[in-house]
């Protein structure tokens, strides 16, 4: 394994045509919301994820984790096809969604991505006032149709994302304006507003200082009980502190998956030692 | 040099080294700082020398043109008797007469009628339509007498704004010493004034310095930029968001591409051949008619709309779009709600940067025939008419002294709207434009 490390430090990052390496650990769940086989992406000829297969589970905060360009928010935009709007990306492998390949050609991305939500890893507020951002994505579903309705959406929305307290008095100022966690939260509360069942999280919290972080992953705990969350960090802490099982990947493989104890208690593969205890990456 | 320094400070203790350093910085600092100041002297002078040109050219035109706005009027005492105007049919009277027999009562003295030629050649041909507007406007005027100001003729309106000179030889002159006396009698008794032009901003074109106005030419333009408003901007705006946002990325819209930036490099006039080939010889639409030089236009437009709408799409951050496919809206719903808004401004910009080029456009219009001369004000999109630069065209090449500071006046006309024009541009942009 030693060996391993040593080549593959050696090699560039430019990821060279091999075979995937496999993954550790159990990549099943009982009773998942999504399941992924034998996932590979490709921008033009490059490969940035090799046959990744990982099950995300009901009501679990799955963490990825992984060097820089190690394919981890990658893989996280391929869960809701936000992958589609880069012209050279293209996916192999099923994603299945309520039994469905996410992929198909019959499924269509707009009711998909209603369905899996997505928060970025910059908080990009629309340049519109906080209500607007809350009541708009509801209201191009038509899950909205009167004013009280929206009301009670952007209100429940704003409360869920803990946001409420802070903005309530001045819903109509634009959402640009808040502090830069106000302004994630306000993501956060605009991709609930539609009612979605799994919520992506790319790195919520690099853009923002601790006591902002904090929010935000008490926000993702108590999330947690209505969503399914898959969330890619940088940071090793946020992992161990918000998430249930834990993705190492490493050049575009997924190296090792386990429970978060499991994973940063007593990893099994080299690489992950080495990636969670500072020695690597 | 430096290298030297460099080596020597390597082998000194580590204090001297810094203050080594130091003085290689401060040694050059004094070059960096020369350099900043012969940049930004560089940038000052031309920045200055702009500046001079576009005073030279506006002091130019300024001087040239404002005694355009004044306009010499002489005060006739016309004698409307009974049978003078016709009872049935009172604009059809004999109005030229009536002026002449007031002029002759004046002057009485005058009895030779080449010296009376010489004398109604004083006043415009106009101060008939004078004194016919006043009486079908006043009909209880007939019988009485009338002091009325009619318009002199153009060159008593340059004798009294001084182009033509009283101290050159008569054979020089385009007055002769009679006709200098005759109007020194005006004089005395104050019957002659410089007056607010109105005729210039009320007109169309004429053949007569004094009766020929911008007007006509101000219609035009302004049923000519409708005609390209209403088609460019839709169709510029429309094909920039489906180049930007929907369509793939292949060979077909690269080679769209080059041929929309070609376009916008392909002379003017060439954009007029076109429009006289297809729209008045296969389409048999009516030339000179602000209707085709809007069309034309609108084609020499177009190019600069879809490239500064496109530029103005491309500035939108993409993470705006993200976040909006994030919450599973369409496309177009991505691009009505919140890529369109924020890039607004932007293509208002270049949209009234293109209508402002093709406000001053000159060469594609002779094409298709809007250079003819037309005395009347258009009424509508299908009517002959004029635009302003080509108005301007026409008189800078008129040969009456009178006309040049009409063409003057009518360049200030024209530059007014570009500067209004470029305003609202200013304005637009500053209200549509927000943070993100």
């Amino acid at each position: 394994m030693q060996e391993v490390l040593k080549k593959k430090s050696g090699e560039n990052r430019a990821l060279a045509p091999r075979e995937s390496r496999k993954t550790i650990g159990n990549i099943n769940v009982q009773n998942p919301r999504m399941v992924c086989r034998n996932v590979n992406v490709f921008y033009d000829e490059k490969q940035a994820i090799r046959n990744v297969s990982i099950d995300i589970g009901r009501n679990e905060v799955l963490a990825m984790i992984g060097p820089s360009g190690c394919g981890k928010s990658t893989f996280l935009r391929c869960l809701n096809r936000m992958n589609d709007t880069i012209d050279s990306c293209h996916v192999t492998g099923e994603i299945l969604f309520d039994g469905k390949n996410i992929y198909d050609a019959s499924v269509d991305v707009v009711p998909l991505r209603a369905q899996i939500g997505m928060v970025f890893q910059k908080p990009n507020p629309f340049p519109k006032s906080i209500y607007e951002n809350v009541a708009w994505a509801p209201k191009i579903h038509g899950i909205v149709e009167s004013k009280s309705d929206a009301d009670e959406i952007v209100e429940s929305s704003l409360q869920k994302a803990g946001l409420w307290e802070e903005v309530k008095d001045r819903l109509d100022q634009p959402g640009t304006g808040l502090s830069g966690g106000q302004q994630q939260r306000l993501c956060i509360a605009r991709a609930i507003a539609v009612s979605p069942e799994v919520i992506l999280m790319d790195e919520p919290c690099s853009a923002l200082d601790p006591i902002a972080t904090a929010k935000i992953e008490d926000l993702i705990e108590e999330l947690r009980t209505q969503y399914t969350i898959a969330i890619v960090t940088h940071s090793m802490q946020q992992a161990s502190r918000v998430s249930q099982r834990t993705a190492f990947f490493h050049l575009g493989d997924l190296i090792e998956v386990g429970s978060t104890e499991t994973i940063f208690t007593k990893p099994s593969h080299q690489l992950t030692e080495d990636y969670i205890t500072g020695r690597y990456g | 040099m430096n290298k030297s320094t460099k080596q020597a400070g390597a082998g000194s203790s580590g204090t001297s080294r810094r203050e080594r350093t130091i003085d290689i910085v401060n040694k050059r600092l004094e070059k960096r700082y020369r350099n900043e100041k012969r940049f930004r002297l560089y940038g000052l002078l031309s920045i200055m020398a702009s500046v001079a040109f576009l005073m030279f050219l506006l002091t130019s035109i300024v001087g040239n043109g404002y005694t355009a706005f004044l306009q010499t009027y002489i005060k006739l005492d016309v004698q409307l008797e009974q049978g003078m105007i016709d009872k049935e049919n009172p604009g059809r009277s004999d109005f030229q007469g009536i002026i002449k027999q007031a002029i002759r009562a004046y002057y009485p003295e005058v009895n030779d009628r080449k010296e009376r030629r010489e004398l109604y050649a004083l006043f415009s041909s106009g101060a008939a339509f004078q004194l016919r507007d006043a009486v079908l406007k006043d009909p209880a005027l007939s019988g009485t007498t009338v002091s009325l100001w009619v318009l002199a003729d153009d060159d008593v309106d340059m004798l009294m704004k001084g182009h033509i000179k009283r101290d050159v030889p008569e054979s020089e002159r385009r007055l002769n010493n009679r006709q200098l006396q005759w109007i020194g009698k005006l004089e005395a008794e104050k019957r002659i004034e410089k007056r607010f032009n109105t005729t210039f901003f009320t007109a169309g074109d004429s053949r007569e310095p004094e009766l020929a106005g911008i007007w006509g030419a101000v219609k035009g333009s302004f049923y000519t930029m409708l005609v390209t408003l209403a088609l460019s901007f839709p169709i510029g705006i429309a094909a920039a968001v489906y180049l930007e946002e929907f369509a793939p990325k292949n060979l077909a819209t690269d080679f769209i591409e080059v041929n929309i930036n070609n376009l916008a490099a392909v002379p003017s006039i060439v954009f007029g051949l076109l429009g006289l080939a297809v729209f008045l010889n296969f389409f048999g639409m009516p030339r000179s008619t602000p209707l085709v030089g809007g069309i034309v236009l609108m084609l020499m437009t177009l190019p600069t709309i879809i490239i500064a709408s496109r530029a103005a799409l491309k500035a939108v951050p993409p993470s705006i779009r993200e976040a909006a496919l994030g919450v599973g809206s369409s496309k177009l719903q991505v691009v009505t709600s919140h890529v369109l808004p924020l890039a607004l401004p932007g293509m208002l910009t270049g949209t009234i940067i293109g209508m402002a080029q093709a406000l001053g456009e000159t060469a594609p219009l002779l094409m298709i025939g809007m250079v003819a001369f037309i005395v009347d004000v258009p009424g509508g999109f299908t009517d002959p008419a004029a635009v302003m630069p080509v108005q301007i065209y026409l008189w800078a090449d008129s040969p009456e002294r009178a006309f040049v500071e009409r063409t003057s006046a009518a360049i200030m006309v024209l530059l007014a709207f570009l500067i209004s024009m470029n305003a609202l541009a200013v304005v637009m942009r500053k209200r549509f434009e927000r943070r993100w």
